[in-house]
């Protein structure tokens, strides 16, 4: 080959890559997946909790003929500022896709830095309504918003006070005072509104410090109201400092009524056993019934057996299905072509109570339904809706005193 | 705990900004004790305030001393130096989940009438008091607490009549960091621990102090009650999520009628 020859050799394969229909991206055999999680500071336990199935979700994922990702880690450090820092600079280190990220305050940062650079974000857990309400068209959230999670946690009460022929006449309402419990606080009387049914009447509203390590004067400014039901909205360790004054306190309500994280989770039930039963959390889930939730289920206890398949696995591990899906679909990592993508989403064989997953044109999956999960002998059980359940809800709650 | 931070300022005169870590680490100390020694935190309290004391002393007498007679602003970077490396390593060692202790009494109570009352609460009080009045009588009884009040009276005199001031501020820091051990052993029957509550308590001790005055031990005793009850009333007459809101109106109220605190000497 003479020198001419080359030339004109080595031109045309340049002008032929230039003008490939499949650019270096688009080759990509995997895709780059930036995970942000609080995984130290306030909610360390819970942003590591979510972490747990990252490792878990690639062998699934095999198993449904999805592509591979490759996970890049982010933490927030339970700190919006962080939270904006950390996936800037996943984007910069080559993110083509954003995971997270447990907290509204923290995801609702992130989602702005992802509309901004036009990346991708699947929100895995982030209730705060105003999220998917930005006009936002990268941002994809397959999560309850607090309405949804407020109107199925009454439906589901109904279901239970109906099955149990338990209706308690008062109840009192506590939250805790960050991003979330506001915005549920906020929800609750103007979704309770919409559900005449519902036995009880709202006698006091507590809100309390997310970093209080004593809520004795919560618990008994709650009791003095004589209430029949309580009313939660909390995280992990304040509901262990709650059921250790209600305990203290000698208080029993006849229903423990959670609508939000904290009292299903594992380490309640390892800390208080026998003392942690009886709360129904009524919480995005996972239908036991489900195909792909019983292989999720499995896969989880051979890697952690000590620990219960929970929400924060669950819509973790539903945000990488929806990207590897949407990476497959796509064809591309592109971040266009994947947001185009998640929004075509249409995933039936999922984890999730619901008809599947798909989303709005909002970015919002509107489709799902949440649980009632009831805390029995150290063990998780669905009580409602029944179509995912797997056993009858028991009120009202047996007396702390008779344990 | 606040007793422990005025005693220090009282004699040393410099402002511990790492007492809310030490505090955490004596929570774990007693933790560590409860897993594997099944000490209840109320006995671990006194090995766990010796450990503190020789701490206090050693941190004294080899970090401290050379800031004595430097800037405030050098003593303060000094101990928020010291806090940041005490969270790092009890992050490191024991990690970010909240830990705790369920004695045999975690969940007893007393009823009295309408009122019921925290059985761990109660007597973590009631050795507050013990340390509190064992504390007042070595300072007024013991040769060696006339001494350290003798330093904190008159630097120069205590000089001039001989007495090794730098040994009495070390032994002084000891004291006061002991008291911390012993609080942060109650305090682990009370609620669990994380390494990032320090700070958190490390600003209720200082407000407590200067509500009371800064340097009085009773005026600390004082301020840890006032500051207890204005946080309860608060919390239960109007809105339990403001409680600390009204801790902090008290004390604004204090600066501005009474800035040396309620038991605090004026200054000069």
């Amino acid at each position: 080959m003479n020198r001419r020859e080359f030339n004109k050799a080595a031109g045309a394969v340049a002008v032929g890559a230039a003008f490939s229909p499949l650019n270096v991206r688009a080759q990509a055999r995997t895709l780059k997946v930036g995970v942000l999680l609080p995984r130290s500071g306030v909610q360390a336990g819970i942003g590591q909790d979510c972490h747990r199935v990252v490792g878990l979700a690639a062998g699934i994922l095999k198993d449904l003929g999805l592509p591979g990702l490759e996970i890049m880690n982010g933490d927030t450090e339970t700190n919006v500022d962080v939270a904006r820092s950390r996936a800037e600079r996943l984007i910069s280190e080559g993110a083509q896709l954003l995971v997270g990220a447990f907290d509204s305050g923290q995801t609702t940062a992130i989602a702005q830095v992802a509309e901004q650079r036009g990346i991708p974000l699947v929100i895995n857990i982030a209730a705060a309504p105003p999220i998917t309400e930005q006009g936002y068209k990268f941002v994809f959230r397959n999560f309850p918003t607090a309405p949804m999670i407020l109107g199925d946690a009454f439906a589901n009460q109904l279901e239970i006070f109906q099955q149990t022929g338990q209706s308690p006449k008062t109840a009192v309402f506590m939250h805790v005072n960050d991003t979330f419990g506001a915005a549920m606080q906020k929800g609750f009387a103007g979704v309770l509104q919409k559900f005449p049914a519902i036995p009880y009447k709202l006698v006091d509203t507590i809100a309390y410090d997310p970093a209080a390590r004593d809520l004795s004067v919560e618990v008994a400014k709650a009791k003095a109201s004589n209430a029949d039901a309580l009313v939660m909205v909390s995280r992990l360790n304040d509901a262990i400092l709650l059921t250790r004054e209600l305990v203290k306190q000698r208080w029993t309500p006849q229903a423990i009524l959670s609508m939000g994280p904290g009292w299903y989770e594992d380490q309640y039930l390892k800390t208080l056993t026998k003392l942690g039963d009886g709360p129904i959390s009524f919480v995005p889930w996972f239908d036991p019934n489900k195909k792909l939730a019983k292989q999720l289920e499995a896969v989880h206890n051979k890697a952690f057996p000590e620990i219960n398949l929970n929400t924060n696995h669950v819509y973790t591990f539903e945000a990488l299905l929806i990207a590897a899906d949407a990476f497959k679909r796509a064809g591309s990592a592109d971040p266009k072509a994947l947001a185009d993508a998640i929004r075509a989403t249409s995933i039936k064989d999922n984890v999730s109570p619901g008809p599947g997953i798909q989303f709005d044109a909002k970015g919002q999956n509107d489709k799902l339904k949440g649980s009632a999960v009831q805390n029995r002998g150290g063990k998780l059980v669905v009580v409602a809706p029944k179509e995912a359940s797997e056993a009858k809800p028991e009120l009202p709650v047996r007396p702390y005193d008779k344990r | 705990m606040a007793l422990g931070l005025s005693v220090i300022f009282g004699v040393v005169r410099v402002v511990n900004f790492a007492h809310g870590e030490m505090m955490t680490l004596a929570m774990y100390l007693a933790l560590l004790a409860f897993t594997a020694l099944k000490l209840d935190p109320l006995v671990s309290m006194v090995p766990i305030a010796a450990v503190l004391f020789a701490f206090g002393y050693v941190m004294q007498a080899g970090l401290i001393n050379p800031f004595i007679n430097r800037p405030e602003h050098s003593q303060f970077m000094l101990l928020v130096a010291v806090a940041l490396i005490l969270v790092n390593v009890q992050l490191i060692i024991f990690g970010p989940d909240a830990k705790g202790v369920q004695t045999r009494y975690s969940f007893d109570s007393f009823q009295m009438g309408k009122i019921i009352v925290d059985a761990s609460k109660v007597y973590a009080a009631g050795a507050a008091l013990v340390v509190a009045a064992a504390l007042f009588a070595f300072f007024r009884y013991t040769l060696l607490g006339k001494s350290i009040r003798a330093c904190a009276d008159n630097y120069h005199g205590a000089l001039v009549v001989g007495l090794n001031v730098k040994r009495l501020y070390a032994l002084t820091f000891g004291i006061g960091a002991a008291c911390v051990g012993a609080a942060g052993a109650m305090l682990m029957a009370v609620i669990d621990v994380t390494p990032a509550i320090g700070p958190a308590y490390t600003l209720l001790a200082f407000v407590i102090v200067i509500t009371g005055g800064l340097g009085s031990m009773p005026g600390a005793l004082l301020g840890g009650l006032l500051i207890g009850l204005t946080e309860a009333l608060g919390g239960v007459l109007l809105t339990p999520s403001a409680k600390s809101m009204f801790a902090f109106g008290l004390l604004v109220l204090v600066l501005l009628f009474r800035p040396q605190g309620i038991l605090g000497k004026k200054p000069g």
